[in-house]
């Protein structure tokens, strides 16, 4: 890049380089850390990590913790009922915000500017959260499926990046053209927009599976009955009401049962964490690029 | 926008009859866009303006066996008793104070780390810190408070070390002084890669020719950061300045609801979890609806007020 090299050049002022790597340096080692040692606490005996000797390397190795969880139902169940979230709960925020950004990208639609103002007015004022629950409660979707699923069908953020997207790639011109050439409207969208959105629909369908995989709050409040409890609140069982159980547990009969808890924790957050993780190298891309063209709005 | 602008006008002379009726048929030519749109924007407005409308609970007594309009309104009498109650001005502060703090603290951290990896000469050193910063970005929220929950444990590494250095063991997640602390700090920690994401965008559209020019006239790096790359990147971090005070009242509901016990309630106490758990646990929905609806306004006021005092101070503003 003929770029780099004017700015970059020639290196000037070399101990400001050695700062800059140094600092660089630092801050992958706070931002890495963290991870090591759970990954690293989740492989050692529990005694050991409780009694602090693991700070980087597994110590007495052990898959106890795996061993536990790979018996633990409610982890199964909360693991099943995730990826049916993330997988239909996906679906139909696809299908729902291609729906809604494909038409208002049009600029040809009367009364686009009006049905945009309906739509972007809601990301500055909300009813709140109790009025939204009530809603949802009187639509009788507690305790259901479909409490994770339907209310949140759209992010307008995505709706405005994948609109952005269709207005900036993908040329007037082309679907001008296909209309005189007597093409309907879900036709263009089906065998004209969809296969040219490809790097987009990859994109959303990232932000919308990581989103679904890793939210609790709609499941906390929506969801009673424990058959249906997403993975992430299953954890929360495990990380945080067990440990308030570790504070009052003074006692010498309770001290198994914490060494327990305590050495399945780090195996649980790894596991609950590994899909997107594994994922994380091939989609960081197009992460990357959602970001960028959403931008672009401003 | 613009480009559209144009397309508009150039698409126009396509249905050209006489005016009344033009619009009809330029509507009924179309009918399958609105088809498209028609279950969108149902849900639009059942989800969104459906929970705007159950807002008027907030000047009634709600009762679910009498519904939202057969309940009877008393007018303010919720916010007034949110007003003089004895947790109000504890609410109201902690919500104030952490997303304060947040904002002067974590929000310029992945302005200068986005300063720092445009600074880095090697590709690959590049690449690699920005790949790392972003992971955390992908870890949920509890894995995150579970996480700080065994890393601040008594015997964590964190307190191994301060034994190891002669102090006592502190009980940072059951204590209120350390709570806006950690919650900020693990906030930067997850966050400062990602939302460097757009500042570095920004710099890589810097003209190369302006470092060029500094550089000639004997600027050091110091300087031509200062006097180059950061004016080059004001006019985005204006506008995710407006967006960060647009959400000023939301920020890390669900982060800190997670971090909360009774022993950091004093400082963890905020007014979305209130309403949280004096409404949905308790069933105060009038009461939490009202409490939900000062936040919104409060909320709204300082995005009106942020916008425009933008528009009027450096011409970049979101309208």
């Amino acid at each position: 890049m003929p770029k780099e090299a004017i700015v970059k050049g020639p290196s000037d002022e070399r101990w400001f380089d050695v700062l800059v790597y140094f600092i660089a340096a630092v801050i992958i080692i706070i931002v890495l850390y963290p991870l090591v040692f759970v990954v690293s606490a989740s492989f050692s005996d529990p005694a050991r990590v409780l009694n602090g000797e693991v700070w980087l390397l597994p110590k007495g190795i052990t898959l106890d913790a795996y061993n536990n969880i790979l018996h633990n139902d409610k982890i199964w169940i909360g693991y099943r009922n995730s990826i049916f979230y993330t997988v239909v709960g996906t679906l139909i925020n696809i299908t729902m915000t291609l729906l809604a950004a494909y038409p208002l990208s049009r600029p040809d639609l009367p009364g686009r500017k009006g049905l945009m103002l309906i739509i972007t007015l809601t990301m500055f004022f909300s009813g709140g959260l109790i009025p939204s629950y009530l809603l949802v409660k009187n639509l009788g979707m507690v305790d259901t499926m479909w409490a994770l699923i339907i209310p949140g069908a759209i992010s307008t953020y995505n709706l405005i990046v994948m609109r952005t997207y269709f207005q900036s790639s993908i040329p007037w011109e082309l679907q001008e053209a296909a209309h005189i050439d007597g093409c309907s409207n879900w036709r263009l969208l089906i065998s004209i927009i969809l296969p040219l959105s490809k790097p987009i629909l990859a994109v959303m369908v990232l932000f919308y599976a990581v989103g679904h995989w890793n939210s609790f709050f709609n499941a906390l409040i929506y969801i009673r009955t424990e058959d249906l409890y997403p993975l992430q609140l299953v954890l929360r069982e495990i990380l945080m009401i067990s440990q308030s159980a570790g504070v009052d547990g003074g006692n010498v009969g309770m001290e198994e049962k914490i060494l327990l808890s305590e050495s399945i924790k780090y195996a649980v957050i790894i596991v609950s964490s590994l899909p997107v993780l594994i994922m994380y190298p091939f989609v960081q891309r197009h992460f990357v690029k959602g970001v960028m063209i959403g931008s672009i709005k401003g | 926008m613009k480009n559209a602008e144009i397309h508009e006008t150039a698409a126009a002379p396509q249905f050209r009859p006489e005016r009344g009726s033009r619009l009809i048929r330029q509507i009924a030519k179309r009918y399958d866009l609105y088809l498209m749109l028609l279950l969108p924007i149902a849900w639009y407005l059942l989800f969104h303006y459906g929970p705007l409308y159950g807002l008027q609970i907030a000047f009634k007594n709600f009762a679910p066996g009498k519904g939202i309009l057969g309940s009877s309104w008393v007018g303010l009498e919720h916010f007034k008793r949110f007003f003089d109650s004895y947790y109000f001005g504890r609410l109201l502060w902690n919500t104030l104070s952490i997303n304060l703090i947040s904002l002067l603290v974590a929000f310029p951290i992945p302005i200068m780390l986005a300063l720092l990896i445009n600074e880095i000469r090697s590709k690959t050193y590049s690449k690699l810190l920005q790949n790392i910063t972003y992971i955390p970005h992908f870890i949920s929220v509890v894995v995150i408070v579970g996480i700080l929950t065994v890393f601040l444990s008594p015997t964590g590494p964190i307190n191994t070390l301060i034994q190891a250095l002669g102090g006592s063991p502190t009980r940072f997640m059951e204590s209120a002084g350390w709570f806006k602390t950690i919650f900020i700090g693990s906030n930067i920690w997850q966050n400062m890669g990602w939302q460097s994401i757009i500042y570095i965008a920004g710099l890589s559209g810097i003209n190369p020719q302006l470092y060029e020019a500094a550089k000639m006239d004997g600027a050091s790096r110091m300087r031509r950061i200062w006097h180059v790359s950061l004016p080059g990147i004001v006019p985005v971090i204006v506008i995710l300045l407006i967006l960060d005070i647009g959400q000023f009242m939301n920020i890390g509901f669900e982060k800190i609801l997670l971090m909360q016990n009774n022993l950091n309630l004093e400082a963890s106490d905020v007014i979305s979890t209130f309403v949280y758990t004096t409404g949905i646990l308790k069933g105060e929905y009038s009461y939490t609806a009202a409490i939900g609806l000062f936040n919104s306004l409060i909320n709204l006021t300082l995005l009106l007020m942020v916008n425009r005092f933008a528009r009027k101070t450096s011409e970049t503003s979101l309208w």
